[in-house]
């Protein structure tokens, strides 16, 4: 664990496995997409508008992954205040908040055909609302705790944690309560969704779960860079103010 | 023996994850009524709403049941779930998902004759993904179908 307290170490690693993530996930997201819009085959009630599954759920998974990535990373933050976990934590926010919007975007676009309405006040529809505004809380605080002070990031891995009770409340929102979203189609062990769907649906998850986490990397190795030079100028201030 | 200040962070923050978790539960179960998009025909006939109030209603539309009447935009249809099934009236453009034997959601309110009147209606889909080589069979053909496939 903390074999990658060193910063040195983490950089090493990611110099060479951020670029082998963001152009694995480009091409397999790209190939999974192509596949999805003009090979598989036209729904029996909805028609083409299935096609849109192929971006909404990986959207819906990731900005539900987003969340817990910055609740593993608060948790680590909090117990054993691992260096690298408040800037994991941060770079996990943005491409979340972003998935997750895309994720409400294209539900309402398939919304309206396919039900009738672009918005509904349904248990799963609210829940991932809640999600997004989450998201712009826990930017916003942090970019606040960052402001002040010797940069505390106790406040915003507190709300992290927190914030994670909305996650199993989004999954079973459609479990627990009738909703005008459907329940999942695939779960442990079955799926309600024939091969046709089910292969475009996985190859696609997978390359935009590999662009995610290209993209996490970056965001920590540009933070670390930050706060690199940050560090750097501030020698240079005390040694001249010395002079 | 002193602990560990790690281990009491640890220890702290589990009790207050498990106290947290907890809460969440609790205010789901206390919410599993009210969270509730819609009723259900079995809930409808045991305990109808007042007449006049509003309320969703969702199910599956009966098959055979679904009539246009004489003047070419009221449709009445019946909602069961397999243990009540009540008869609906709707005049207004119809969602294109909306088929005899597929999900429902009804808004509107409950006639004095036991007939609910709807203002709008809802197609639902549901969890099934079926390719369209497969029309012809029924929905529970088709998840045979899937399901060997699979």
């Amino acid at each position: 664990m903390h074999g990658f307290a060193n910063p040195a170490r983490f950089l090493r690693i990611a110099r060479w496995l951020m670029p082998l993530c963001l152009g694995a996930g480009i091409v397999i997201a790209t190939l999974a997409l192509g596949w999805g819009l003009f090979r598989a085959p036209p729904e029996r009630l909805q028609g083409d508008t299935v096609r849109i599954v192929f971006l909404h759920v990986p959207a819906a998974w990731l900005g539900m992954a987003g969340w817990m990535g910055i609740a593993a990373a608060s948790f680590t933050e909090l117990v054993w205040r691992h260096p690298l976990a408040g800037i994991a934590a941060r770079g996990c926010a943005v491409p979340g908040a972003v998935f997750t919007a895309v994720c409400l975007v294209t539900g309402s676009l398939w919304g309206r055909p396919a039900w009738g309405t672009w918005w509904v006040w349904d248990g799963r529809l609210t829940s991932m609302l809640v999600l997004l505004f989450l998201y712009f809380g826990w930017m916003a605080l942090s970019q606040a705790s960052e402001a002040s002070a010797g940069g505390h990031t106790r406040a915003p891995a507190i709300f992290g944690l927190v914030g994670a009770v909305n996650i199993p409340i989004i999954h079973y929102s459609v479990i627990w309560w009738n909703s005008q979203h459907q329940p999942p189609s695939i779960s442990m062990g079955k799926s309600a969704m024939d091969a046709a769907f089910l292969w475009p649906l996985f190859a696609s998850m997978l390359g935009f779960s590999l662009i995610f986490a290209g993209v996490v990397l970056a965001r920590m190795r540009a933070i670390l860079a930050d706060q690199q030079a940050d560090a750097r100028l501030r020698r240079k201030a005390m040694a001249e103010a010395t002079y | 023996m002193a602990i560990k200040a790690k281990h009491q962070r640890l220890v702290l923050l589990a009790i207050a994850l498990i106290v947290l978790i907890g809460a969440g539960l609790l205010a789901a179960w206390a919410l599993r009524n009210q969270a509730s998009y819609f009723y259900v025909p079995s809930e409808i006939v045991a305990d109808p709403p007042a007449p006049d109030r509003a309320v969703r209603l969702g199910g599956m539309v009966e098959q055979g049941s679904l009539r246009t009447e004489a003047d070419g935009v009221t449709i009445a249809f019946v909602v069961q779930d397999g243990d009540a099934r009540v008869p609906v009236r709707f005049s207004g453009i119809i969602p294109s998902l909306f088929v005899e034997g597929s999900g429902v959601v009804a808004e509107g309110r409950m006639g004095r004759n036991g007939v609910f009147i709807a203002d709008n209606l809802l197609a639902k889909h549901d969890e099934n993904y079926i390719p369209r080589e497969m029309q012809e069979m029924t929905t529970a053909q088709a998840e045979r179908v899937v399901a060997e496939t699979r």
